[in-house]
């Protein structure tokens, strides 16, 4: 999961996010609405090239984003940052540029919570992440969203950096 | 309503049918010093310290009138005799009302004195309680036990009552003994002859592979159900035993299937693209609950086990997760975070009246009734997560355990021992916990592997 970005890297955008995040309004409880269900769609296989990833590939889409692939939130929350923002902003050119690829969001949660609620809120998480690619133009129908809960940690440890880190949106592109 | 009623009856009916079997009371009660535990100590708080000796229990081996040949993994009726006396006195210890002693300390016994037990030699030892029993194989490969339980001081017999098993059952003829000298003794419904469906854990914390598995209520019998290529989480068995509710990652989506575990066969517990969380049955086995994701809101639902559609219960934005029938099906006991955090509320089965319980700091989860219907069992967060219990109307809460991540706890079918899962820190290990309502007798329950998510089925028939 640890994609690209350096750890200390990462965490300065982290603390940066969760500095802004605390200034931030409140978002409203309610979610904007379901834009609608996913529909299958098949991509045709990317071109190979003789260095780097196939470009539209998930390993371009890796090295594209640089740690961007990756959003983070608040413990117990699940607005999206001004950091995550800028993140799935990132995603969303990306996935502009290429639009016949799917896309995945796996939302997942830190180890401090109950089990079931985790998985709930670890999908509220990705809808959120993927909420807000739809508002940036990206087709509903190319976005699906899955949860882990607690149930994926990328980080193992068992203090506030590695939970800091699991509270995470992940999108993986279709290849 | 009647049938919810009689199946609610039903589901706590192994008791009157041990009555039945057991002889009258003596006229005189077992002596005082057995009392107390019985008496306050499951229902009385934490912090009680009234002071109390656990009952001194005699178990030495079954004898057998001749020994025979077993279909057992025990042997023949000797050894057998021997380890269903072992059995007892594991059942029997680790809950703060007795002091079993094994038959590996005691002398054996002479077939004539099962019902004639020598009472003088047996106060010599120090015994207040004395279990004699006897196995002997029937022509026709099937076992007959006998099961009696001795008040030494008053020489008077307490409980006699005996079983016929296939030899495969052997171990639940021990436990039937363990839940009748435990009922007759604490004045409780019995609970050993039940089984467990949990979730195996194995292999790294950042990709663990969890399994469903089931197992007897001391830890034998195990086996795995799952094979472990899609996550299994959050299993419950059925009142009647045929099905397991849990979650299932398979095709790569987390949602409920009901699993028939005779027909090893499984279905969607609804036909729906979201994702579905958190099953649980109606106490007449007809009805499940479970929660449902959209668009990133979670509520609860209720449908039927024979299908059909699905009724809405909560409606809230946010998440409403869980649910626990109360034990005459009228009232469900949920998760919500509709105040801002997790907390515990209750609605009537149909979805009406739904009002808050927990009002005491932190968060609260995982609310789960108990089977005698007057307390609820959750999950408390305030930092660490601890397992406590509240009376249905959220007064009284306590704690009964202290650790680092104890969740999820579910109850014993006599409603007086809890069962949870605890998480180490940093390695993130995960093992089953029991611990009854006083929080003072906590034990851990062996597994092969890992294991978190623990529920119990009702006594077996």
């Amino acid at each position: 999961m640890n994609r690209a970005a350096s750890p200390a890297a990462r965490y300065l955008a982290l603390s940066l996010g969760l500095a802004l995040a605390a200034c931030a309004p409140k978002p409203p409880k309610q979610l904007p609405p379901e834009p609608g269900p996913p529909v299958q769609a098949t991509t045709p296989a990317a071109t190979p090239v003789l260095r780097g990833p196939a470009p539209g590939s998930q390993a371009d889409f890796v090295a594209t984003l640089m740690g961007k692939d990756t959003i983070y939130f608040d413990f117990d929350k699940f607005n999206i940052s001004p950091d995550a923002m800028a993140a799935l902003q990132s995603q969303a050119q990306w996935l502009l540029r290429y639009p016949a690829k799917r896309a995945t969001i796996e939302g997942h949660a830190d180890e401090r919570g109950t089990r079931e609620y985790n998985l709930a809120l670890g999908e509220r998480r990705a809808t959120a992440a993927k909420n807000y690619l739809v508002s940036l133009g990206i087709d509903p129908s190319r976005l699906s969203t899955v949860t882990y809960g607690k149930e994926r940690p990328a980080a193992l440890g068992s203090n506030e950096e590695a939970w800091a880190k699991n509270r995470r949106a992940v999108t993986v592109t279709v290849d | 309503m009647i049938a919810r009623l009689i199946s609610a009856v039903l589901l706590l009916g192994a008791a009157p049918v041990l009555a039945q079997q057991i002889e009258p009371a003596p006229v005189v009660a077992a002596k005082p010093a057995a009392q107390p535990a019985a008496d306050q100590g499951l229902t009385g708080s934490v912090s009680d310290d009234s002071n109390w000796s656990e009952t001194g229990i005699a178990i030495p081996a079954f004898a057998t009138q001749a020994d025979s040949p077993t279909a057992t993994s025990a042997g023949s009726t000797g050894p057998l005799g021997r380890a269903v006396a072992e059995i007892i006195t594991a059942d029997l210890k680790n809950n703060g009302l007795f002091k079993p002693t094994g038959p590996g300390a005691l002398p054996g016994v002479p077939y004539a004195q099962v019902a004639a037990p020598d009472f003088p030699g047996w106060a010599g030892r120090g015994a207040e309680m004395l279990v004699h029993g006897a196995v002997d194989a029937n022509p026709d490969g099937t076992l007959r036990f006998d099961c009696r339980l001795y008040d030494v001081k008053l020489e008077q017999g307490l409980v006699h009552s005996s079983w016929t098993m296939a030899p495969g059952d052997w171990r639940r003829a021990a436990h039937k003994c363990a839940d009748a000298v435990y009922a007759r003794l604490s004045g409780e419904s019995p609970f050993f002859d039940s089984k467990i469906a949990y979730i195996a854990e194995t292999g790294p914390k950042g990709a663990r592979m969890k399994r469903l598995a089931i197992m007897d209520s001391d830890g034998a019998n195990h086996r795995y159900i799952t094979t472990g290529q899609a996550i299994a989480l959050t299993p419950r068995y059925s009142p009647d035993y045929s099905k397991i509710v849990y979650l299932s990652y398979l095709n790569g989506r987390p949602r409920i299937y009901v699993y028939d575990v005779a027909g090893n066969t499984q279905r969607l517990v609804a036909e729906t693209g979201n994702p579905t969380f958190a099953p649980r049955w109606s106490p007449d086995g007809k009805w499940i609950l479970y929660s449902m994701a959209i668009a990133g809101n979670t509520n609860i639902y209720r449908v039927a086990v024979a299908g059909g559609p699905s009724q809405q219960l909560t409606q809230t934005p946010g998440i409403n997760i869980g649910g626990s029938y109360s034990p005459d099906g009228s009232k469900i006991v949920f998760e919500s975070d509709r105040s801002g955090s997790q907390q515990v509320y209750v609605m009537n089965a149909d979805g009406s009246d739904q009002h808050r319980i927990s009002f005491f700091g932190g968060r609260a989860a995982t609310p789960e009734w108990s089977p005698r219907g007057d307390q609820i069992a959750f999950t408390h967060i305030a930092g660490n997560l601890r397992i406590a219990v509240m009376s249905p109307e959220g007064r009284g809460m306590r704690y009964l355990t202290d650790s680092w991540q104890d969740e999820a706890p579910t109850w014993a079918p006599n409603g007086r021992i809890v069962q949870f899962f605890r998480t180490e820190a940093g390695s993130g290990h995960t093992s089953l916990w029991q611990v009854d309502l006083t929080g003072r007798n906590l034990r851990r329950l062996p597994t092969p592997v890992d294991a978190s998510d623990p529920a119990w089925g009702p006594v077996l028939p």
